[in-house]
């Protein structure tokens, strides 16, 4: 597999006028064509500063990100990003809200649109194209910010502790179900969680960040043996207990 | 299911003791008025105050159809209306325009933020004789003051609204692939919505405000001039009429402004 994303070195510091914080140091790692790779760090590390870099939201101070497209250009991939909430605009239909970002880059072709109407029809979303987004459960919200994101076709796929605002009982089915999605479709994704298990049970691969200034501690493959597709089944993998206590010495150890 | 005595549920009894509650707020906003015009209409027939400077209920509705028969009233009432509504307009736009300009540059805004301050809290009253050496008596001093009134608040609260936009709303902007003027029509503007509405309803009165400074100063017509003629020429009941009619007018404009916003509400589903 190709790498679709690679980072050389990247530093990246916050300048206030009592002075510099250093937030990213020396960060290298890349990233295989349809790879899910998990980032994972004590909080405050800045994991969502280096997903702005990669988003091409922030310019890094340091280093370069190197990309290779399938067609051999350089050109940056195209990036889909995921918040931390949906934020659906209250203001818009659930239909209007997903193609925001096609109205925002006067993409409103047919094609586009007809793959907009497929992915509403297939995530059950067709009955509530026409609903605000405070008539939708916090799943439905997660599964139309999704579309949203998949409207402008990214090649890879970011997202920023994307379940993080929802109920543990939701967490779990949602980020499941997403991810589950999100793998149908084929995509590159790099996801950022406080969430061990939610880690281990989603990823490829695993990306140990440390505190700040961040640097990256480790690469952790996974390779969970699955019964069946329940969201609990990555947990319940014989490997599971083994990768978790690995994550969190890592992660506890100076 | 849980009844209340013997024939309602409980929704129904929530629903009977809700209607009954703001039908008793109605009838207490109207026994005041009623008590007051009763108070007023009794007090100045017995003489305790005196009828010439206190006027009385019959007596302005005597003047109000004295005005009516000889048409001038609807002339004074629809100038003033006519005025007041150019005013808010302007002031609409103008400091849309201008708040619109200050979000976009935040070096503007920051250079101008003490000047709107001190404009704002200038009485802008004070200004009106300036407006009329500088363009005349006419209806333009009077839109100008008008305006005068409104606007730097206007433009503070616009202002003020845009920046309250969430700022990850923005970021979404940008990670779809928007730049600064996606992120003003498809999140700020929309987002600012409500509080657009509700300074226009503070606007409104506002303009109305400046528009009678205006027409004190400046008018041979409408209900400002009304009101100064008539303290002039000690015919108290024009000038009490003048007042009521003002109050009913100011009313009116809240209550289209608060039909607007309802509407609108109901229509964005917020």
């Amino acid at each position: 597999m190709q790498n679709i994303l690679e980072l050389k070195n990247i530093g990246y510091a916050y300048h206030t006028l009592q002075g510099e914080t250093k937030a990213l140091e020396n960060i290298s790692f890349h990233v295989k064509e349809g790879e899910f790779v998990a980032i994972v760090g004590p909080s405050g590390c800045g994991k969502s500063t280096l997903l702005s870099i990669i988003a091409g939201l922030l310019e890094p101070e340091e280093g370069t990100i190197l990309v290779n497209n399938p067609d051999g250009s350089l050109h940056y991939p195209r990036v889909g990003y995921m918040l931390q909430r949906d934020h659906l605009l209250e203001w818009r239909s659930i239909y209007k809200n997903v193609i925001l970002g096609l109205e925002i880059n006067h993409m409103m072709t047919e094609e586009r649109l007809s793959y907009v109407n497929q992915l509403l029809f297939d995530y059950d979303l067709d009955k509530f194209r026409d609903k605000r987004p405070s008539e939708l459960s916090g799943g439905m919200k997660q599964r139309a910010a999704l579309i949203r994101t998949l409207a402008l076709d990214p090649q890879l796929l970011l997202l920023d502790e994307p379940f993080s605002a929802l109920d543990y009982q939701t967490r779990l089915m949602v980020s499941a179900d997403i991810c589950h999605l999100i793998r149908n479709t084929g995509k590159t994704m790099i996801i950022i969680t406080h969430d061990l298990s939610e880690a281990i049970s989603l990823a490829d691969r695993i990306i140990i960040l440390s505190s700040r200034p961040s640097i990256v501690k480790k690469e952790m493959e996974i390779h969970l043996t699955l019964q069946d597709n329940s969201p609990l089944a990555a947990r319940n993998a014989p490997e599971f207990s083994g990768y978790f206590n690995q994550l969190w010495e890592e992660l506890t150890s100076e | 299911m849980n009844k209340h005595s013997g024939e309602l549920t409980m929704q129904e009894y929530f629903i009977t003791t809700h209607k009954r509650q703001r039908r008793l707020i109605t009838s207490y906003r109207f026994l005041i008025m009623l008590f007051f015009l009763i108070f007023w209409e009794v007090s100045a027939d017995l003489g305790i105050i005196d009828s010439f400077f206190f006027s009385s209920p019959s007596r302005v509705v005597l003047q109000f159809i004295k005005l009516c028969a000889d048409g001038q009233l609807f002339r004074h009432i629809s100038i003033t209306l006519w005025e007041t509504i150019i005013s808010f307009l302007l002031v609409f736009i103008i400091s849309l325009a201008l708040s619109t300009l200050l979000w976009y540059s935040t070096k503007l805004s920051d250079v101008l933020e003490p000047y709107l301050v001190i404009l704002n809290s200038l009485p802008k009253s004070a200004l009106a004789p300036l407006f009329i050496v500088w363009l005349g008596t006419g209806m333009t001093t009077i839109i100008v003051a008008g305006i005068s009134v409104a606007l730097f608040g206007s433009i503070i609260s616009f202002y003020t609204g845009f920046k309250q936009c969430d700022p990850e709303k923005i970021t979404l902007i940008y990670t779809l692939g928007g730049k600064k003027g996606a992120v003003f029509c498809k999140v700020v503007l929309p987002g600012s919505l409500p509080t657009l509405l509700s300074t226009s309803k503070v606007n409104i009165g506002l303009a109305l405000v400046g528009v009678i400074i205006g027409e004190f100063l400046a008018a041979r017509q409408g209900l400002g001039y009304l009101i100064i003629y008539g303290s002039q020429v000690f015919q108290l009941n024009l000038v009490i009429t003048s007042v009521i009619i003002l109050c009913l007018i100011a009313f009116g404009f809240y209550k289209a402004i608060q039909g607007i916003e309802y509407r609108l509400k109901k229509k964005m589903g917020s």
